[in-house]
This record gives C-alpha cells, structure tokens and sequence, in this order.
C-alpha cells in the first residue's frame, strides 16, 4: 500500500514537472508546477519530514507559485488568455538532459546511501527550531539578511523616480 | 510508514468515509450559514427576511427549507463556460478552492475525539493548505476571460497574501505560549483557570495574546474576502469579481467553500484563542458530547459576529485595505510576538 501511494505521488510530481517544461502556455505551465510543488511536499511526508511538507506547501505553493502568477499577469496584456513559450534547439537539449540522467543514475547506485534504523521521529518541529537557533544559527540568519536586501530592492524598484 | 497502511483497504474504507463526512458537514455548514445569513441581514435591515410563502412551493416555517431549495435550484442550472474562457483551468479552478477548504476541516478538532486526523504540525497546516485557495482564485479570474473577473482574482489574492502575515504572526504568539503546533496540544494547554474563575484560554492569559486575538480575527474576516473586506467582489465595480462568469454547480463551489473558509477560520480562532472544546466553567459539562457543543457554539457566535460585520460595515477602499495590513495589524503582531516573549520570560 506505501509503495502504491508512493509511485503515486512520484508519478504526479515528475509527469507534472515534464508539463511544466513542455507546455506551451505560461499559465497551464505555473498550474502543472502546482502539482509538482504538492507531489513533492507529499515525498517530504513520506520521510516523516511533516514540518517541511507544511514548509513546501505554504513557502513555493502560498508564496512563489502565487508570485509567479502575478508576475505573468502583470506582465503581460491582461486580455489575452494565450501567453506562450516555447522551446529552441530541442535536439542538442535532449542530448544534454539524456547525459545528464545517466551521470545522476549512475551517481544514485554508486553512493553507499546511509541507511538508519532510528525509530522514525515522533515530532520534528521542535528539533527543527533548536537546531536552527544553535548549530545553524549563522546560515539562519545570513538568509535573511538575504531576504531583507531583497526587500528592500523591490521597494527601491517600485518607488516612483522624482 | 509500512505498519500504518498495512490494511490498504481499512484504510481507504476509512478515508472514505472521512471524507464523505467533511463533505456532508461543509454542506450542512453552507446550508444553515446562507439561511441564517439571511435571516439575520433581513432583520438587521428591519425586513423578514425569507419566509417561504413566495410563488409556487411552499418553501417550510420561517423559510427553514428556503436555502435547500435554492441548492436543488443550483443542481439543476444549466452550466454555462464562456466560449472565450480557458476551458481546462475554467472547470479546474472551483475545485482548487474548494479542496483548499475540505482539507483544512480534516485538521479542526471538534472535541476530545473527534478529529479526522491529528497532525503534529495541526495550525501550521491548516495555514499552509489555505494558502492553496488563492491559486484557486487567480485561476478562476484568469480562466474567465472577463476583465472583472481578472481583476476580482488579483485583487483576492494580493488581499489573502497581505493578510496572511498578520494571522499567521498572531499565530506565532499563541504558539509560544502553547509550545505545540498540534490542535489538540493547543487546547489542551488552555486547560484550568487563572485566579481561580477566569478560564485559562490564551485570549485571557495575557494583554499580548489579548490583542493577538483581534489581529487574528481581523486577518481572518480579510481572508475569507467578506464584507467589509470584500473588494475582491465589489458588486459595485467588478460586478461579482473572479466568479462573474460562473453559474450553476460551478459557482456553488465557490459559495460552498466561502462558507466553509469561514468554519474554518472561525474553528482556528476558537483553537488557537478560545479554547477549542473546552467549557468555560473549568471542570463543568466537560464530556466529549458537551466538548462538541462548546466548540460548535464558539464557532457559531465568531460566525455570527463575521455576519454583524457584513451588515454593518461599509466596504473599504483598495488601498485603506492595504493599509490596515501593513501598517497597522502587522506592527502590532510583530509587537505582540516581543511582548508575549517578554511575558513569558518576566511571568513565567
């Protein structure tokens, strides 16, 4: 039963990552990486990762999915439904995503992937936030010294010039 | 992982009728919230309000059948997609957001046991998965090909975002408190009495979580797009907003999951301030029959006060919208996260 869930969710989340990308139309692309964002919160749950699911959903689907739509509306002429983008020199781009599936298959049998056999954790959240506010206190914080510049740039960008 | 779908066919029995259960309740809810919605405009208005004595059926006392008539009416009525439209995300959007609000019911305890399931992440989810529902709305207004609808969609969706901040910070506050992201760990940390009659619910515990409760509401009546912060529907401007162009089923989606956004507003509220199913007299008519009633009657005067809103308050402009978001109720929830830090650390 786990494992037809999981070829589910894997299912959902690579066949929506291949409409995303070969898709002609912006809009039907930004909803194809709806079910990605989602199929991939739902892997999360899988590894017992519930807090990062939550994560996934609201950070990429609530917040950059949501942006990119606004961006294409803004963007574009609000009337017309058909934005499209296509794909230019397909023939060289399948040779280098054909490669670069090889060399991640090979890499995937070769790590001796570390396998545990820990209890799976009953709660994650709080270990999360202590880890966070001690051992990766300085990367937590780099971060959003990173956002807040971000921040900051689009209100200078969006700040009327006198 | 393994141990807990074993059974693959209990499980999906039990999902099933889990489902079917939020389904009939979000229905339900819809039902008798249009019919008292009604009612209670009708008589703030100095009117009757339905009565079921119109032309043709006769419709039960007092209108009581009038909104499950209106929703047979729904059933029945022809769909129309407008040639224009683009058809696949035109029908994919009402589905968007009304799953959005489905599965965010499956997280709100309703008492002691009653919970479809009990999440460690519980208000984190629900905060997460209604976040969903503004994909619903940009689709929906895009999908319509309809230049109100269009700018109905917009509208909604920077209105959700700009106050889901403001909530989720309020949140925050109750959550340092409670030290549980889990809906029931919520509640059950509300448990006893300060000086002995004042039950210990976290809109009490402290002037901080006090005000934490307002922003909350606040935030929440935004994000559910209901008047005075319905903009994203002006009929006035936008004719209906993002669901001009829906009619029949499709537009009783829409309907179906504004109401239930509300249950599910008002039960965080309730949750994460009021004590969920707690009774108000600690210790008192506190069985799991009696958790259910104290946890329906709060979501039942918060939803009553969210129709006083709509009724009395007149529509707020675009930008005083905004500017009640960003300038006022998230400062004060920022503030609010440092006082209730600062409360804990001196009061303990």
């Amino acid at each position: 039963m786990a494992d037809v869930i999981f070829w589910v969710i894997a299912g959902i989340t690579v066949l929506s990552a291949f409409i995303v990308v070969l898709n002609k139309n912006l809009i039907h692309s930004a909803v194809a990486l709806l079910f990605t964002f989602f199929g991939v919160a739902g892997l999360y749950a899988f590894l017992w990762a519930d807090f990062m699911a939550g994560a996934q959903v609201m950070i990429y689907i609530g917040g950059i999915l949501v942006l990119i739509m606004f961006g294409i509306m803004l963007t574009n002429k609000i009337q017309s439904v058909n934005i499209s983008h296509s794909s230019m020199q397909k023939n060289a781009g399948a040779v280098v995503v054909v490669a670069i599936l090889g060399l991640l298959i090979w890499m995937i049998q070769k790590t001796p992937w570390k396998i545990t056999t820990a209890e799976e954790p009953i709660q994650t959240t709080g270990q999360i936030g202590n880890l966070l506010m001690s051992e990766y206190l300085l990367p937590f914080e780099v971060a959003s010294i990173l956002l807040l510049a971000a921040l900051i740039g689009a209100a200078m960008l969006s700040r009327k010039t006198k | 992982m393994n141990g807990l779908f074993e059974s693959g066919f209990m499980l999906i029995v039990g999902l099933t009728i889990a489902g079917l259960v939020i389904f009939g309740l979000m229905a339900a809810i819809a039902i008798i919230a249009v019919y008292i919605e009604r009612k209670v405009s009708a008589f703030m208005q100095d009117r009757i309000g339905p009565m079921g004595q119109g032309a043709g059926l006769h419709a039960g006392k007092w209108g009581l059948l009038q909104t499950v008539a209106d929703s047979l009416k729904l059933l029945l009525k022809e769909d129309i997609i407008p040639k224009a439209a683009d058809r696949k995300l035109f029908i994919l959007a009402p589905y968007i957001i009304f799953i959005a609000a489905f599965i965010a019911i499956a997280a709100l305890p309703f008492n002691q046991v009653l919970i479809a399931v009990n999440l460690n992440i519980g208000v984190f989810y629900i905060l997460a998965v209604s976040s969903l529902g503004i994909i619903g709305l940009i689709l929906a207004g895009w999908a319509s090909d309809n230049k109100w609808s269009l700018y109905g969609g917009m509208r909604s969706a920077a209105q959700i975002i700009s106050y889901e901040i403001p909530a989720a910070l309020s949140i925050v506050s109750v959550i340092m408190l409670t030290g549980t992201l889990s809906m029931q760990g919520i509640i059950q940390s509300q448990a006893g009495t300060i000086l002995g009659f004042i039950p210990n619910w976290t809109i009490f515990n402290n002037p901080f979580s006090f005000i934490a409760f307002f922003v909350f509401f606040i935030a929440g009546v935004a994000e559910t797009n209901r008047t005075p912060f319905d903009i994203p529907e002006a009929e006035s401007e936008l004719v209906a907003g993002f669901h001009t162009e829906y009619s029949g089923m499709r537009w009783a989606f829409f309907f179906l999951s504004e109401y239930a956004n509300m249950f599910v507003v008002c039960g965080v509220t309730v949750t994460a301030f009021l004590g969920g199913w707690l009774s108000p007299i600690s210790g008192v008519m506190d069985s799991p029959t009696w958790g259910l009633f104290w946890f329906m009657s709060k979501i039942g005067v918060l939803i009553f006060i969210m129709m006083w809103f709509r009724w009395t308050f007149p529509r707020l402009r675009v930008d005083q919208l905004m500017n009640v978001s960003w300038k006022y109720l998230l400062p004060i929830a920022l503030f609010n996260i440092f006082g209730v830090g600062l409360w804990i650390l001196l009061v303990g």
